[in-house]
């Protein structure tokens, strides 16, 4: 019955969202980043509920949440690390940071999210900070001129403040 | 509610401005906001505020001039290696590198007392002088501004200094005083190719709109900046996100548009916080909306946040995504002109195309003509980035040669540690992930949409990425077929399959799996993704693939006939490398070593010779100190 209440007020959540917008189906996009806003990813049951409030199939709404890279399917850390790989960054090793990042983190090759849900990794293409290349973007904060040891140092800081 | 008085407004913010004597303007372009100029901003607006003046351009009485010193941000002042920046007014003083800490040293000596703090000027590294003003640096007076002339002096967040220099003034001369088809010719007069890559006359392409049955049109802004290693458009955004919005009436007015999208990436969340005050604060003076400048037109304006697709930046895939559809491209025609959004006739210009075309209207397409070439009119934004000693923002006429660019203005190659080098250019990418790798034999060739195209590159939306010789060719090709590949949206199976093929040989020639036929087929591969594709994004993928096997063939055979990396980047091609510090001479590697490729004495250090080795492995496993890494 909890879970039911809690369900309950999400929807609350999305339909205001869905009123904002007027139920539009071409408002899909900005709809699905206000959901991702509110969650922190796309939930399953939330994408059918959009559907049958639009009146469009659901494999419409999972199909446009598959095809763009901002939206997520899956929980994400509380701490969002995002490394930059384009072209600035790579030329000026931004890889060796990844690496380090998610040897830090412990992350298996096909996971991006840490167990205890504090951070998520994730690659991005351009920032548009190349002056700074290579970047690393933790929780909207832009790090610039890294290297694996700074990325380190940055996470080991986060990791302590999270300790308290 | 009466159409706005620009002359008014104008003439009110200048008279209240040109009686502040000091000005402090400090960079808010994305590099310096990285590097922490807006905590400086912020204690430059306290402090300057704490010493009892008035810190914005609101006078209310005669003597509150004196008693003001303005502190505002700007837009990307471009120097974006020197960040944070701080600009001083009236000497035009230019502070570089600007730490929290020298504030209060800025204030004391420079704003209040008029002296210039040496160490805080721009150092050339190339000549050991400082330099004073912005004009006078090798980085700045190398360059033409006409789309970055307003980013980095004025309040980006201040309509009132955006139209005190002269904006919207050409807004209202198009809806006040010229037909739609007077603006399309003059456009058309101007020269002005689409500064989205592509190159296409603007003009033209509204014309094609404007011809269309009157009844519901669109415009909309693309400022999906997709290309990895590009940030002008930006820039632009950021920086002077009215005159973008005033490119938009105009074009709107141009073809009978009365609605239009700015369509912007979500990574740059500045951006879009940027562009949607000034919508706002155009709105709140009447200049967008109802009865536009009186006129009896509309035109309303809305933001659109991208949610992160490269292939949405290809025209029709953006419109798919406008209209809540997944962003994939459908064939041309029909041209979105004639049925784009809603099914309705449609433009879609870049950011920079539309920021221009305020000052061609304003000036007129002959002063505009003047610059650039014959094919290529005006100016171009290039974001230079890689191993390069200046990064940032330039604008240049089209027509300044890549030497111009990169040594010139960008102050030439760095080595991996960025420290300057005068023979380490190795390579440029120029145009993204659809452009090509130039060599050194290149630098001189033009830059206008023409000549690169000769040249297997592209001018594209102006994203330059400098190389020195450490940088692995294959390893680039690799690079920019990983970003295709993953953003290939899966329609045509030539680019979708394609791709995934090429990106493949690739992984295998860099792992030292490459076989000669490889290089006819990658090249065959490529041409047949180019062919056999719909969209832009397909059409182009090849390129990085092609203009390498073109330009550096040589290191390709390297990789699959040597077996070896000339710039020893991939790990699979080079021999195993003894770690000095933990090797302690016990000979145990040079004895299991098969080809004898290991030399050394006992207790001394032992090296691996590259040549002879054949990369078994054999030392890394038998080292029982950890020293052998590869």
């Amino acid at each position: 019955m909890a879970e039911l209440t809690s369900t309950a007020q999400n929807y609350e959540k999305v339909c205001a969202i869905l009123d904002k917008y007027g139920c539009d189906s071409n408002k899909l996009i900005p709809i699905l980043q206000k959901i991702q806003e509110e969650y922190n990813y796309l939930p399953e049951d939330v994408m059918t509920f959009v559907a049958t409030k639009l009146c469009i199939p659901p494999s419409k709404v999972f199909g446009v949440a598959t095809f763009f890279a901002h939206f997520a399917l899956e929980a994400k850390g509380k701490h969002i690390i995002k490394i930059c790989n384009g072209t600035a960054c790579h030329v000026k090793k931004s890889i060796p940071i990844r690496e380090a990042v998610r040897k830090k983190l412990n992350l298996a090759e096909d996971k991006n999210t840490t167990d205890d849900m504090l951070f998520t990794i994730e690659t991005v293409f351009c920032v548009g900070a190349c002056g700074l290349a290579p970047v690393m973007i933790i929780d909207d904060e832009v790090h610039g001129k890294m290297t694996p040891e700074k990325a380190i140092e940055i996470i080991d800081k986060i990791i302590e403040e999270e300790k308290k | 509610m009466s159409a706005v008085n620009l002359q008014q407004i104008k003439d009110d913010f200048l008279s209240r401005y040109n009686k502040i004597n000091k000005k402090i303007i400090v960079c808010g372009g994305t590099g310096c906001v990285s590097s922490g100029s807006l905590k400086i901003y912020d204690s430059f607006k306290e402090k300057i505020k704490a010493l009892g003046y008035n810190i914005e351009v609101v006078l209310d009485k005669e003597e509150s001039a004196d008693k003001t010193i303005v502190v505002k941000r700007s837009g990307c002042q471009g120097f974006c290696q020197q960040g944070p920046l701080v600009t001083i007014l009236p000497d035009n003083l230019i502070y570089c590198k600007v730490k929290l800490e020298d504030v209060d040293e800025i204030i004391d000596k420079t704003v209040l007392k008029n002296e210039t703090i040496e160490r805080l000027l721009y150092l050339n590294p190339k000549d050991g002088k400082r330099y004073h003003n912005k004009e006078d640096i090798p980085y700045y007076s190398k360059q033409k501004f006409i789309t970055l002339a307003l980013c980095g002096s004025i309040d980006s967040g201040s309509i009132e200094e955006y139209i005190a220099n002269d904006g919207y003034f050409a807004a209202e001369k198009a809806y006040k005083t010229m037909t739609d088809k007077e603006i399309c010719d003059e456009v058309l007069a101007s020269g002005l190719r689409g500064r989205g890559g592509a190159g296409f006359p603007t003009g033209r392409k509204w014309d094609f709109a404007r011809i269309e049955p009157e009844g519901k049109k669109y415009i909309i802004c693309n400022g999906d900046e997709g290309d990895p290693g590009a940030f002008m458009d930006c820039s632009v955004m950021e920086g002077n996100p009215h005159s973008v919005i005033e490119g938009m009436m105009i074009a709107a007015k141009a073809f009978g548009a009365d609605e239009g999208y700015v369509y912007v990436r979500t990574e740059y969340p500045r951006a879009v916080e940027r562009m949607g005050k000034a919508i706002r604060d155009a709105e709140a003076l009447g200049i967008l909306g109802d009865n536009v400048f009186g006129t009896g037109y509309n035109f309303k304006l809305q933001i659109m946040e991208g949610a992160g697709a490269f292939v949405c930046g290809e025209e029709t895939a953006l419109i798919h995504s406008v209209e809540g559809e997944r962003g994939m491209p459908i064939p041309k025609p029909p041209f979105p002109a004639h049925e784009g959004l809603f099914k309705k006739p449609t433009c879609i210009n870049n950011v920079e195309t539309l920021s221009i075309v305020p000052n061609i209207i304003r000036n007129g397409a002959a002063e505009y003509r003047k610059i650039g070439t014959e094919t290529s009119a005006g100016t171009k934004t290039f974001s230079i980035t890689g191993n390069i000693v200046n990064t940032g923002l330039v604008e240049v006429p089209m027509g300044a040669t890549l030497r111009d660019l990169i040594f010139e203005i960008g102050g030439g190659v760095t080595d991996n540690a960025g420290n300057p080098t005068d023979d380490m250019f190795k390579s440029v990418q120029i145009g993204g992930p659809s452009g090509g790798c130039l060599t050194p034999e290149h630098l001189d060739i033009p830059i206008d949409y023409d000549s690169l195209k000769a040249v297997g590159a592209i001018v594209g939306s102006g994203g330059l990425v400098v190389m020195n010789k450490n940088t692995c060719m294959i390893q680039i090709a690799k690079f920019f077929m990983t970003f295709t590949q993953s953003e290939s949206c899966g329609k045509c199976t030539m680019c979708r399959e394609g791709t995934k093929q090429m990106l493949q040989m690739l992984t295998d020639i860099t792992e030292g799996k490459g076989t000669p036929e490889m290089l006819d087929l990658l090249e065959k591969t490529a041409k047949a993704v180019s062919k056999g594709s719909l969209c832009a994004l397909g059409k182009t993928a090849p390129n990085p693939v092609l203009s390498t096997l073109r330009f550096f063939r040589d290191e390709y055979e390297a990789h699959i006939i040597d077996k070896k990396c000339p710039t020893k980047q991939c790990k699979a091609l080079c021999a195993p490398v003894i770690d000095k510090e933990k090797c302690k001479g016990c000979g145990l590697c040079a004895k299991q070593c098969p080809v004898g490729a290991i030399s050394g004495n006992v207790k001394d250090k032992y090296v691996i010779d590259d040549e002879k080795c054949i990369k078994c492995g054999a030392c890394v496993s038998t080292c029982k100190f950890g020293a052998i890494e590869g």
